[in-house]
């Protein structure tokens, strides 16, 4: 078996990452899951969230918008739309983000087309925020 | 022959024809470079898909959804064409190929298909189709800031229509990218989507999936449509200032061919210029010695 996972991350864009780690966790649509070498194959979509993986004993975080997740053979593809390692992160921006999100939000009722949209929005920047506060710790 | 003073003009005139083809060539080769790297950077993505969908979709068992529609036992009766072209001319055949193409598209398939509605993205083959075919939607003017938000939008209303029953098939039609001097037009089906091919043989009876096979299937399958949408998009621009480079290439060589002729036209009648007058003085003053 082998010992590392091959991580792959991929946004339209660009190939992010393509390394060897040891492990990876991420949200998933159905919560926060873990992936070790040697799991089975997996597919599974993914939320608004944090990625972060074991790399010999550094943990990276990652912030991501939603997507998928693959897990065969010992090697792990995420397939997002975008993701940001914690050192590219605006702060600044994410903060102005979440305020204006919270303000949209209290302007709309549960109905509006336009609140999934907000909801989305002010996740993502509480994920970004989480990701550089984590970073920063470091 | 011409007079001196208009070859002189001409010769000016050409030149700054060549500065300018000149320029646009330089311009186009510097777009094409970045354009050639945003398709290289987007193809992991679009593989890694296609492998996800291929081995999802692989594994057996129906209930793919409304978009794998079985191919209909009657005639499928109005097509969706998707034309992709550029928004700025001079770049050789470029625009007028692809539209030509979609024209023998419609032409040819106008017995299977009772209607064949166009959407073309890029102004050139809308102009072009405009008054040939019935345009259902233009998106002009998002190929020089592409990105893929603007592409999955277009994909969106594209499977919008597809699944409220206005059109029975997608088709897209675009220059894919093959290298700086040859594009080829390529047409693909989007829709009804045919399943991957040659299901993956190794089979993954006890893989795990969150929330469900069903429903992944169903994210995933527009989820691929946009991705190549956007990828057509990508390898179109790439292929676009690849056209426009080789087109300014030949016309900067053109504009030289014709300087370098006029400039021996100019100098034949400088030379036949000075030989009469020579001749005139020397004949005036031979009539003034007699």
């Amino acid at each position: 078996m082998a010992e590392k996972l091959h991580l792959e991350l991929v946004t339209p864009y660009k190939k992010i990452l393509s390394e060897e780690v040891d492990m990876v966790t991420a949200t998933g649509s159905l919560g926060e899951f873990g992936v070790l070498p040697g799991h089975a194959s997996f597919l599974t979509s993914l939320k608004i969230g944090e990625l972060t993986y074991m790399q010999s004993g550094v943990v990276q975080h990652l912030a991501l918008n939603w997507g998928y997740f693959e897990v065969a053979n010992d090697k792990v593809s995420i397939l997002v739309e975008t993701a940001e390692r914690a050192d590219e992160i605006d702060l600044e921006r994410a903060r102005v983000a979440l305020g204006r999100a919270e303000e949209a939000l209290k302007k709309l009722s549960r109905e509006d087309k336009d609140f999934i949209a907000q909801e989305a929005a002010l996740q993502r920047a509480l994920i970004r925020m989480q990701v550089a506060a984590k970073a920063a710790r470091r | 022959m011409a007079s001196l003073k208009n070859i002189r003009k001409r010769i000016n005139s050409v030149k700054n024809t060549r500065q300018i083809t000149k320029a646009m060539k330089m311009v186009a080769a510097a777009k094409l470079r970045r354009a050639q790297e945003n398709v290289l950077a987007a193809r992991p993505y679009a593989e890694k898909l296609a492998e996800v969908l291929q081995r999802l979709a692989g594994s057996g068992g129906e209930g793919v959804g409304p978009l794998v529609r079985k191919e209909k036992t009657e005639q499928a009766e109005r097509a969706l064409l998707i034309v992709v072209s550029s928004d700025r001319g001079l770049c050789g055949g470029f625009n007028a190929n692809i539209s030509k193409a979609a024209e023998a598209f419609l032409r040819e398939n106008s017995t299977r298909f009772a209607d064949i509605s166009l959407v073309t993205i890029g102004r050139k083959s809308h102009e072009y189709l405009r008054s040939r075919a019935s345009i259902r939607k233009n998106y002009s003017n998002i190929l020089s800031t592409l990105n893929y938000q603007t592409a999955a939008l277009i994909a969106q209303e594209i499977i919008e229509g597809f699944l409220a029953d206005e059109y029975d098939a997608v088709y897209l039609l675009y220059n894919a990218f093959k290298s700086v001097l040859s594009q080829t037009i390529t047409l693909k089906q989007l829709l009804p989507i045919q399943p991957p091919e040659g299901a993956e043989e190794e089979f993954h009876p006890e893989a795990i999936y969150e929330p469900s096979r069903e429903e992944l299937l169903t994210e995933l399958f527009p989820k691929n449509i946009e991705v190549q949408l956007f990828h057509a998009m990508l390898e179109s621009v790439a292929s676009e200032h690849g056209a426009r480079m080789t087109a300014m290439d030949s016309a900067t060589k053109n504009a030289n061919e014709m300087i370098g002729k006029l400039t021996l036209q100019y100098n034949r009648a400088r030379q036949a210029a000075i030989t009469t007058e020579l001749m005139e003085i020397i004949s005036g003053a031979e009539s003034i010695k007699g």
